[in-house]
């Protein structure tokens, strides 16, 4: 241990008992960065109408709460639907954008790009009371159509920025080499490009999913009656009491987006060449 | 020779054709983020300079100026902007180092930490901050239980616990990129410089430093940006104590239905938001440039 204090940790010869302070202090960030994620956890498990942490009787209430809660399934399937119609909306979309930015090499293309991802900078708040004027005009507040076509535009850009990227790694002349055999371009892209940019479209459809189903601010405004967002329920709850299903919801949350951020992280894995 | 040039010139244009068709294939995405992006937020650039006797005015953009209430809100947008960038800087920036400086396999366990709040949903951390911070909440009991303090700490409903739910919210978008270009880093450098006598503190400020300010400085950014624009966590945390621009604009609009307000107020967030990318992007342009010289 002591050896290891006066070890060199970088080439600058500064050593590991130099550097401690700075292991205790991302320690100690770390912790803090982790424990208010996964506190939630053992606290739905309480008995108690009180949060308490540890939980003194341990007990699945609120879960059956949620469960038995029609509002609550109501939402939870809002929300499932929605982000799952997101998902199959955005990511031909996105995918139909970013090949055709990539293939037409117009001179402007750097603009659209940026048009692409506008939806990533504009306020959100500003979004939505926009998307909520529009849709009043339109007649399709609170409606299924509209929650998917606002979260469409909101995971837009990330689906583009993560098929622009694969694409620009990709070797074209693989696609021009079967169109230069008679394929049609169609035929090309879906036989020779599609399956090896497979991965960057899986992640960018999960990518898609996740803006929608965590999304608050716009669904705060566009949804509601029998398609109120489980984030939007969620959030109305939170700013009149803590009650504690939603320690159980949010468990039931974390365990979602972790999964499918797993997904994520495999599937980005795998794209990259073995060096 | 002639219809050899017209074949070529033939040619050109097919493929000019061919490009537009392929270019055609981004059309879903324009028209989509046109029509539900683009076009709402244009008629709300209309509404602001709209007032109730349906003429032009300017009264929308006056009253900002001229009531102190907004100059208050854009204030503490600003302060809580500010401070949660600041914050995010002192406790990010040392954390990316430590990452980019412990073996890789150590690493990649370590930012488990910072992903797994990054891709946890907003609400769900918000409401972690709530039960933690709340009078009778965790962090409370056990100060006093442990006899660290004998009242409940104000520590959530007011500036502090907007900022400690903000500042953790914000520091993954600081951490990755810093992480990042501190990776990309070459070692040498460093080695070099110590090689030539200076000292570790000497060399990391000369040195490494320096070199990691591109991922600092668009982390800082990303954060700050999206510290302008916030509205849920300060909404939950701030117990109506902390207004942000974000918040003022739901409000015109849930409580007082008025959208020339509302509008006036999204333009000039969305104008400020805008105005900080651009001169941030000259910036690091100026930046790249003066990189290149040396």
């Amino acid at each position: 241990m002591l050896r290891w204090f006066r070890s060199p940790a970088t080439d600058t010869q500064i050593t590991h008992g130099q550097r401690l302070w700075l292991y205790i202090f991302a320690t100690v960030v770390m912790i803090l960065l982790l424990t208010p994620t996964l506190i939630v956890i053992p606290m739905s498990f309480s008995d108690s109408k009180y949060l308490e942490f540890p939980p003194k009787v341990w007990s699945l209430r609120w879960y059956a709460h949620y469960v038995n809660s029609p509002d609550w399934m109501q939402a939870t399937w809002t929300s499932l639907k929605v982000a799952f119609l997101t998902m199959l909306v955005a990511t031909p979309t996105g995918v139909l954008a970013a090949y055709g930015l990539h293939t037409s090499r117009f001179s402007f293309a750097r603009e659209v790009f940026v048009l692409l991802i506008t939806p990533m900078m504009v306020p959100l708040v500003l979004v939505a009371i926009g998307v909520f004027y529009a849709y009043v005009k339109l007649g399709i507040l609170y409606t299924v159509l509209g929650l998917v076509l606002a979260h469409t535009v909101l995971a837009l850009p990330l689906v583009v920025i993560v098929i622009g990227s694969a694409l620009r790694t990709y070797d074209m002349s693989q696609e021009n080499a079967a169109r230069g055999l008679g394929a049609p371009r169609w035929k090309a892209f879906l036989t020779v490009t599609l399956p090896q940019i497979r991965f960057a479209v899986v992640t960018g459809a999960l990518l898609a999913f996740l803006t929608s189903f965590d999304e608050v601010v716009v669904a705060m405004f566009i949804s509601g009656g029998n398609n109120a967002t489980l984030t939007r329920n969620m959030f109305n709850a939170l700013r009149d009491q803590i009650d504690p299903t939603i320690a159980a919801i949010s468990t039931i949350m974390v365990c979602v987006t972790t999964f499918l951020m797993v997904m994520v992280q495999i599937f980005g894995q795998q794209r990259k060449p073995k060096a | 020779m002639q219809a050899l040039r017209t074949n070529e010139a033939g040619l050109r244009q097919d493929g000019r054709m061919e490009r537009l068709r392929l270019f055609g294939l981004s059309s879903p995405a324009l028209v989509l983020i046109l029509v539900i992006l683009v076009i709402p937020v244009g008629w709300l650039f209309y509404l602001s300079f709209v007032g109730s006797d349906g003429h032009f005015t300017l009264e929308n953009y006056a009253r900002m100026v001229s009531q102190r209430s907004y100059f208050r809100i854009f204030a503490t947008t600003f302060r809580v902007s500010i401070l949660t960038t600041a914050l995010c800087i002192v406790i990010g920036y040392p954390l990316a180092y430590f990452l980019s400086q412990v073996p890789t396999r150590v690493a990649n366990i370590c930012m488990i930490a910072v992903l797994l709040p990054f891709w946890t949903s907003l609400l769900v951390r918000t409401y972690a901050w709530l039960v933690l911070l709340q009078s009778r909440g965790l962090i409370n009991t056990w100060g006093i239980s442990l006899g660290l303090w004998h009242e409940p700490l104000p520590l959530v409903y007011n500036l502090t616990g907007t900022l400690i739910g903000m500042v953790h919210i914000m520091l993954p978008f600081l951490i990755l990129p810093v992480y990042g270009s501190m990776k990309a880093i070459d070692g040498n450098y460093v080695k070099a410089a110590a090689n030539l006598g200076a000292s570790p503190r000497r060399a990391f400020w000369g040195v490494f430093f320096p070199l990691s300010t591109p991922g600092l400085f668009a982390g800082a950014l990303m954060v700050f940006i999206l510290c302008l624009g916030f509205f849920v966590t300060p909404a939950v945390l701030g117990g109506g104590k902390v207004i942000m621009v974000s918040m003022k604009i739901v409000s015109n609009i849930q409580l007082f239905f008025s959208w020339g307000a509302a509008s006036a107020l999204g333009v000039v967030l969305l104008v400020l938001t805008v105005a900080i990318l651009w001169l941030a992007s000259r910036l690091l342009k100026l930046d790249q440039i003066a990189g290149r010289g040396h």
